[in-house]
Order: structure tokens, then C-alpha cells, then sequence
């Protein structure tokens, strides 16, 4: 487990973003009736740690950039806290956060590049994202941008992992030796179907990953700073690609979902349970 | 024809090679990706003189297609290569999602389209590709008919941000366009006039339908003959013209005949024009293993069949 070094202040300061990215999810599939709660809950720190923890370096007045880190959401599905965290960071109202998924909106309910700015990458399809990082890292090479330039942060599920098209970039990422590539996964243990051990099990992930060339992390994907630094040690790294293989509990934050995250991977909550949720999220239970 | 000795026969795929050097040299930030067949794509040949704008990612099409993307997405017009039957056979959704919906500055060559690859047999042969392309909305899909087309369509595309399918063929075929190419997207090139039938064709099925019209000429039957080299977006003004002022229609491709130019070419009929059309195609069946010349033959992609399927749609006017 990688340790933190961020101040108290830092601390707080990350917790609460996760506690507005988390009412953010929870009030936007509770408005849409639909949506992906549980694997936006889950990686909700990782986020947090990405766009609030000095990780990433993006400007949201300024959204092309082209020297820009990407964050890249390769399990389109968990929209709710893309939006939730590009809102907070300015890259568009939280106004618009109630239209989640609604006939016109920006909001669509998988990934859809640019909409609104600061979206990177289409998705839905999963196991797309890591080669679509290769891609980029490929063309910043070719641009020759300076090592600590143009970092692709790309989160992956664990149930993703399914689609061997991850492998294929997994493998190719490290043949021509694409450093600037980080993956985080989000190890939430519950794909559509149910328990991943149960659907298709996928450990040992991080010997896999370490055996195809990667520096591989495992920090416990709910200690923000924690995530934090582990992020920023990938970053800094320049010899591989990196992997953090964050710890998770789908649904983390809302005790209902939590307990029962088969459930919720894609549903909103009812009047009721909104109401119980955002009291949960207050008052920082798991 | 000119007096001068033709040029000898070429086959589509090997104007790809020379025509991303000639970008590369022109300046084009361009990016050129193979999956480990890039002797047969042409696609080698830039690695020769321009190596930091090639890579292949060995046999592994879905990561061809988005590594093609997230290249497009810093800039560069990428062109991926590989044979038709696995781009798009193994990346379809790549395509549909990370080229089509995110609108990328990608040119898909499809090399080997089409039965004509011969003795490979039927998993090799592609003969539903340009359904699957012309669904996607935004993908232009373009057909050349010789190498001087294909030259002229591989370095045109490089003008153009959005996606291409370029879809390139194995054999060796005699060259149409030996003043040179005539290729704008989106139009067709009309090569013979007439007023009795329209032969409408794409690829290698275009030399046949002009030795058609001839036959056909010999017998009295004035047959026009249209290049449809771009089957999307499809010359509509063009082929309802062609109705119109021929009121026959025949369409020939070297696909099957659901979903590629005769299917395009009987919407457009349908909907502005309804005009007796007949197609020459593939009869919505696999191949097998043979000489491409015996196969085209086998399959029915014939000028005699143009001939016959010309007075089937006269026959009907």
C-alpha cells in the first residue's frame, strides 16, 4: 500500500470533493431513474485524487490544451462521476447536472467525446480505452512533448478486464514502451452479472499486468490520499507504464448499495432512498 | 486510347505504399499503422523512408482501430491498414464507436477486398464489408477501380478530416484511367455516354461493364457507363439522371448483392426514380478456394453477365 503525504488540509479538502461528487451521482441517477451508481461510487477517490489532488494537470478554461493529462473513461458506464467531477472542476454548470441523460442533453448516458468538454473518449463499449491511450501516447512521441507532458490517466473496471482487448493494449503499451500511460483500476470485485470471481475471474490482476511489463501499485482505492499518491508516483515514473489497482467497494458511501451492489450497478434511487443516501454521504458512513 | 504502350497491370493495394510516401515527403502529418501485414498492405513502404510514422501493433485489429484513434485525437491523419475481412470483420465496434461517433481523422485501408483474393478460400474474402461500412453514418466508404483511382482517392482522403474506408483489391487489374485519375468524393465519373441502359459499377467490376457496353454497342443497345467509385455519400443527382434519361439500370460489384451499390443504387431508384435495375453480384453466398479469375467467373462477376442483366432491364422498361 502506497502511503500519503498530503497535509491535513489537503486531506480535507479531498474529502470533501468526495462528498460532493458522491451526492452529485446519487441525486443525478436518482433524477435520470437510470445510470450507473455503483461503479461511480466506487471510484469516486479515484477521481477526486485526479482532478483535486494535483494529479492531472488541465486547464478547464482551456480544455484542448494540447500539453494537457487526459483522464480517459474506458467503463463508459460510470458517467455519473465523470460529470460529478468535471461540474466541480469547472469544466461546465452543476445546473446542468439534473438533464443527466435526458433528450438533448450534454450529459449522455455513456461517454461521448467532448460533451461537455473535458470528456476525452466515446464510450460504452468497454476495453477501448487503454488502446485509445496508446494512440495519444504514440502521437505525443512523435511530438516530442517533454517526459512530465501529456499523461493519459485511463480508468479500467475490473469486470472490463472481461474483453481482451485490454490485453492487446496492456501488451502494447509496454513493447513501445509508453510511460506516460497510467491505468487505474477500479477493483470493485461486481460486474453486470454479479460477483467478478463468480463471472470470470481475473487475479492474479496485478501479476498479469506486472508479467506483460508494467509497474504495478495496490492501494486501498477509498483512502484518497492514498490514491493520490500512488497517482502521483505513476506519474513521475518514466521507465513503463504504470498500473494502481485500487481496492473498491461498489456503491461505497451508500450503505444500501454497498451491501447489495449485484443491485445497483445500473439503477437510480427512489425518493427514499436519495433521502437516505445523501444523509449517508453527510455523514461520511461506507 | 492513346497510342502509346499501355501501362502494364497493377493491382489497387499498390498504390497504397507509394501514396503515403509521397504524403509523408509532401509534408502531411500523417501516421500510417499496419497489424502484422504490412508486405501485403504496402504499408511497409513508408516504414522505409519515414520509420517514425509507421508502427504496427502485430496481429491485433480491435487495438489497430483505437490506437488509430487516440493517434487522430492529437492531431494526426492516420491511416490503418489490413485486410478486409478482419478491418472491419474484427473491429466493428472499434470503428463504430471510436472512428464513426467520435467523427476521426482515420482512413481505413482495407486491402484484399472482395472474392478476387483467390485461393485464401471464403474466411479470407470479403464480401460484406461495405454493408457494414456504408450503416455507419459519417463513414465515407469509397471503391477505386484501378491503382491510378486508388493513388488519387488514398491522397485525397488525407485532405479530409473525417473517416475513410478505403477499399483496395489483391489482383492485378489493367489500368482505365491512363490520363490520369478523375476521383472527387461523392461523384460519379461517367466514362461512356449512352441512352438505352445505365451500367453502374464500382472496383474491379468496372472494366467488365466497359467491355459490356461494347458488346452491347455491337448489338444495337447504347449502354452509359458510370464509375461509382464513392458508395457513400452516393452521387443520387447522377443516378437519377441516369433513370431518367436511360430508364434502365444495372449495377455491378464485386460484393454481396445485399448491402453494397446495388442496394444503395435501388434505394436512391426507389425512393426518387423507380426504374427497372438488375444487379451483377454476389448471390448473397460465401466463396471457396480458386483461381480469382475462376472465381469471378464461378460467382457470376462478368461483363457477359453485365451483358445479360443490361437486356433483363431493358426487357422490363
Amino acid at each position: 500500500m502506497t502511503t500519503s503525504t498530503a497535509s491535513a488540509a489537503d486531506t480535507d479538502a479531498l474529502l470533501d470533493v468526495c462528498k460532493r461528487i458522491r451526492r452529485h451521482i446519487v441525486e443525478m441517477t436518482h433524477a435520470a431513474q437510470s445510470g450507473h451508481p455503483g461503479g461511480s461510487l466506487s471510484s469516486t477517490e479515484i477521481f477526486a485524487a485526479l482532478y483535486f489532488g494535483g494529479v492531472a494537470r488541465h486547464d478547464p478554461a482551456n480544455p484542448q490544451w494540447d500539453r494537457r493529462d487526459r483522464v480517459i473513461l474506458s467503463k463508459g458506464h460510470a458517467t455519473p462521476v465523470v460529470y460529478a467531477t468535471l461540474a466541480e472542476a469547472g469544466y461546465f454548470s452543476t445546473e446542468l447536472i439534473p438533464t443527466f441523460r435526458s433528450l438533448g442533453t450534454q450529459l449522455q448516458g455513456h461517454v461521448v467525446r467532448n460533451k461537455p468538454a473535458g470528456v476525452e473518449m466515446s464510450g460504452g463499449a468497454l476495453g477501448m480505452g487503454l488502446s485509445f491511450a496508446v494512440g495519444i501516447a504514440l502521437g505525443h512521441e512523435l511530438d516530442s512533448l517533454d517526459d512530465d507532458e501529456g499523461q493519459i490517466f485511463v480508468v479500467v473496471g475490473d469486470g472490463e478486464l472481461n474483453e481482451g482487448q485490454n490485453w492487446e493494449a496492456i501488451m502494447s503499451a509496454s513493447h513501445f514502451g509508453l510511460h506516460r500511460i497510467t491505468a487505474v483500476l477500479d477493483r470493485n470485485h461486481f460486474q453486470n452479472d454479479g460477483p467478478g470471481d463468480e463471472i470470470m475471474r481475473i487475479d492474479p490482476v496485478g501479476d498479469k499486468w506486472s508479467a506483460f511489463g508494467w509497474g504495478v501499485q495496490h492501494v486501498d482505492g477509498h483512502d484518497v490520499t492514498a490514491v493520490r499518491a500512488a497517482l502521483l508516483t505513476a506519474r513521475a515514473r518514466t521507465d513503463a507504464p504504470q498500473v494502481v489497482i485500487c481496492e473498491t467497494v461498489k456503491g461505497r458511501g451508500v450503505s444500501f448499495m454497498a451491501s447489495n451492489p449485484g443491485a445497483w450497478h445500473g439503477k437510480g434511487p427512489s425518493d427514499e432512498q436519495l433521502a437516505q443516501a445523501l444523509d449517508e454521504i453527510e455523514a461520511g458512513l461506507s | 486510347m492513346t497510342t502509346t504502350s499501355a501501362p502494364p497491370p497493377a493491382a489497387t493495394r499498390e498504390a497504397y505504399g507509394p501514396a503515403l510516401v509521397k504524403l509523408a515527403e509532401a509534408g502531411h502529418d500523417i501516421v500510417a499503422l499496419d497489424a502484422d501485414l504490412s508486405a501485403s498492405t504496402g504499408g511497409n513502404k513508408l516504414a522505409a523512408s519515414f520509420p517514425e510514422r509507421w508502427f504496427t501493433v502485430g496481429a491485433a485489429e480491435a487495438n489497430l482501430i483505437s490506437i488509430a484513434a487516440g493517434l487522430a485525437s492529437t492531431g494526426k491523419t492516420v491511416y490503418a491498414a489490413s485486410f478486409a475481412v478482419f478491418m472491419p470483420g474484427h473491429c466493428f465496434d472499434q470503428i463504430r464507436v471510436q472512428i464513426a461517433q467520435q467523427r476521426m481523422n482515420v482512413k481505413l485501408i482495407a486491402s484484399h477486398g472482395g472474392i478476387s483474393v483467390g485461393e485464401d478460400g471464403a474466411s479470407a474474402q470479403a464480401i460484406e464489408d461495405l454493408a457494414l461500412m456504408t450503416s455507419l453514418p459519417g463513414m465515407n466508404v469509397v471503391v477505386p477501380s484501378d491503382a491510378v483511382e486508388a493513388d488519387a482517392m488514398i491522397r485525397s482522403a488525407a485532405e479530409d478530416n473525417d473517416p475513410w474506408y478505403i477499399r483496395l483489391g489483391r489482383p492485378k487489374l489493367p489500368i482505365i484511367y491512363t490520363d490520369g485519375p478523375s476521383f472527387t468524393l461523392g461523384q460519379a465519373d461517367q466514362l461512356r455516354y449512352g441512352t438505352d441502359v445505365t451500367l453502374i459499377a464500382c472496383g474491379l467490376m468496372l472494366e467488365p461493364s466497359l467491355r459490356a457496353a461494347d458488346s452491347l454497342t455491337q448489338e444495337g443497345i447504347s449502354a452509359r457507363v458510370l464509375n461509382m467509385a464513392t458508395i457513400k455519400p452516393l452521387d443520387e443527382a447522377t443516378i437519377v439522371r441516369a433513370a431518367e434519361e436511360t430508364g434502365a439500370i444495372v449495377c455491378a460489384e464485386e460484393h454481396n448483392v445485399i448491402g453494397g451499390l446495388g442496394s444503395a443504387v435501388a434505394r436512391t431508384l426507389a425512393l426518387h426514380c423507380p426504374t427497372p435495375m438488375e444487379q451483377v453480384g454476389i448471390d448473397d453466398t460465401f466463396g471457396q478456394s480458386g483461381p480469382w479469375t475462376a472465381l469471378l467467373n464461378e460467382y457470376g462477376l462478368t461483363s457477359e453477365s453485365v451483358v445479360e442483366a443490361a437486356k433483363r432491364a431493358i426487357a422490363r422498361k
